[in-house]
């Protein structure tokens, strides 16, 4: 069972503010999706390798070269808020 | 009958003889959008100035003489969380309503090129979390075939759009089967490409290691053409694969003598609706009628496909998704007290209740403590299911099973329970871990609702499939055509 601790604890860390009926929600919800998970633990899997990803790729580069890029108008035009050529931001300290 | 309900070849056939334009073709469709589109509710956004103009430029195009693509003056519908410059993009969110792309993803690049005519955006469940499009934060689109019905998810917009007229073709994504899926409730075809054959520059990313764009279409041929324009390596995706990439319409002879198909029998159990399971029994019929040499054959590991997808899947999207904090674009909760406080204000308002969720189960999966026993372990589950599939591969040319375990559902009958709703893609979701290629396509009907069958290949064995799936549509022997439906 996740404690309504441990899902305030994870809403902070995923930045989400919860109100105390999703906190109880999520708490059931995130148990029995859990409880489901559990399953996988029924698998010895001692001896083998995680695939994080399917193809056999591996650093993948590209030449080291100046290119054209964004200019600052059309990077700042979905900004919520800015000022000159800054994001604005409310305080940080 | 009516050009809305024509394929892209039918219409590039005459349109190269002159007998229509690409105008009349676009004017078409954007007339059955307006008659149908109040009760379908399929589009996010119409783009019907741009279309007319694009249409416009292909007749002259034509008239002047020049070789035109088969898709050019086609209309497609793209799924929301393609990126499109100068067309938001809201991946039928709160938190992008108001985005507007300064860049166009690399398969809309692709379809440019072919001067094809898109319509407009679809819409989806909320960043593609969802089988339904109940969780698109503006409104549900609804099942041509029978409008109390969910076209299924997460593409559900693309695959209703081209079920009910209102475009030819549609492009969608498929994380964990969400093009197959809507495919099948709608009675039309999806494939779901190899991991790494289509660019996935520019769509706005779920679960990076799943996600893959294909075609949502009407026939195989149609869907061998948008694969044919949008697939091939991108120099702008760093996990797009390097590979010599064939004419897919080439497979397109009607001749599978030989061919080996395994049916999976954990893909016909119980959680499988009888009713389907008889479609696909049938299907099974078919394809030996063809010459075609099917039996059955085991993925041990499947039981466990589902949790590990869906702590594989949310803990990529909890860092995907870590993006979204009103600083750079999207909305913004804007009577913040400081930065922490935006930031957790933002995405509370600005994200839907599946979309918090999944955040909170990745983000729970990746934590210290939990990382190894749920994390990990499901990594190490995807090699065991990953070699189930290369097991498979090693005896048949191609894997069969339902796409689904039943035809559409009604709305609001699996939304309050996500478990519930997650079963829906027990068919599907296993393709995305082993990264390999499936095609959904019509199979036949249960209570004249339209029911898939699933076709699965090898890596970059889309021709197989293809091969396999058109001489299935053209043996005629179930109702694999397009119904015309009364919307």
């Amino acid at each position: 069972m996740i404690s309504l601790k441990e899902v305030e604890h994870v809403a902070l860390l995923g930045r989400l503010k919860l109100t105390e009926e999703e906190k109880k929600l999520y708490s059931k919800q995130l148990s029995d999706i859990l409880e489901h998970a559990r399953k996988l633990q029924d698998l010895d899997t001692a001896n083998v390798p995680p695939t994080s990803h399917v193809l056999p790729l591996q650093n993948v580069f590209r030449e080291d070269r100046t290119g054209e890029h964004m200019t600052t108008e059309k990077v700042l035009a979905n900004a919520p808020d800015r000022q000159d050529d800054y994001f604005k931001v409310p305080r940080i300290l | 009958m009516e050009l809305y309900y024509l394929t892209a070849h039918q219409l590039h056939d005459m349109l190269i003889k002159k007998e229509i334009s690409a105008e009349e073709i676009t004017r078409a469709v954007f007339g059955r959008i307006e008659a149908v589109e109040d009760k379908i509710r399929a589009y996010v956004t119409l783009t019907r100035e741009t279309a007319e103009r694009q249409a416009r430029e292909v007749d002259k195009s034509i008239a002047a003489g020049e070789k035109i693509s088969p898709l050019a003056g086609i209309p497609i519908a793209i799924k929301d969380n393609m990126c499109t410059a100068g067309v938001r993009t809201t991946c039928a969110s709160k938190i992008l309503y108001n985005f507007v792309p300064p860049y166009n993803a690399t398969v809309i690049e692709r379809l440019n090129e072919a001067l094809s005519v898109m319509t407009g955006k679809t819409n989806m469940d909320e960043f593609a979390m969802g089988s339904s499009t109940e969780n698109s934060a503006f409104f549900t689109t609804c099942n041509p075939w029978d409008t109390d019905r969910v076209p299924g998810g997460s593409s559900g917009g693309s695959a209703a759009a081209v079920a009910a007229g209102e475009t030819i073709v549609a492009l969608g994504s498929d994380t964990g089967g969400s093009i197959r899926q809507p495919a099948s409730y709608c009675g039309v075809v999806g494939l779901k490409p190899t991991y790494g054959s289509v660019s996935r520059f520019g769509l706005v990313a779920y679960a990076s290691s799943l996600d893959q764009i294909g075609p949502i279409t009407r026939d195989v041929t149609d869907c061998a053409l948008v694969f044919n324009a949008i697939s091939g390596h991108d120099p702008q995706d760093s996990t797009s694969a390097p590979y010599d990439q064939p004419d897919y319409t080439s497979y397109l002879t009607g001749d599978i003598k030989g061919l080996k198909i395994g049916v999976p029998k954990e893909y016909m159990g119980e959680g499988i609706d009888p009713a389907v399971r008889e479609v696909i029994r049938e299907t099974v019929k078919v394809f030996s009628g063809l010459g075609a040499q099917v039996e059955e054959t085991s993925l041990p590991h499947s039981e466990y496909a589902l949790p590990a997808y869906y702590l594989l899947a949310t803990a990529e999207a909890s860092s995907n998704l870590a993006r979204y904090d009103g600083v750079r674009y999207g909305y913004r909760y804007k009577e913040a007290e400081d930065i922490v406080d935006m930031f957790m204000k933002t995405r509370s308002e600005g994200f839907g209740a599946e979309v918090k969720r999944r955040i909170m189960l990745g983000t729970y999966a990746l934590s210290a403590g939990y990382y190894d026993a749920f994390y990990n372990q499901a990594l190490k589950v995807r090699t065991l299911i990953k070699g189930d599939f290369d097991q498979a591969f090693e005896k048949y040319d191609l894997l069969l099973s339902p796409v689904a375990p039943g035809p559409a559902f009604k709305r609001g009958e699996k939304i309050a329970d996500p478990l519930q709703m997650y079963m829906v893609d027990i068919c599907t979701l296993s393709i995305n871990l082993a990264g390999i290629p499936a095609i959904s396509l019509p199979g036949g009907f249960v209570n004249k609702l339209p029911v898939g069958l699933q076709l699965i290949g090898k890596p970059f064995g889309e021709g197989d499939i293809l091969r396999a799936a058109y001489a299935f549509e053209q043996s005629g022997a179930r109702c694999c055509k397009l119904n015309l439906l009364q919307v």
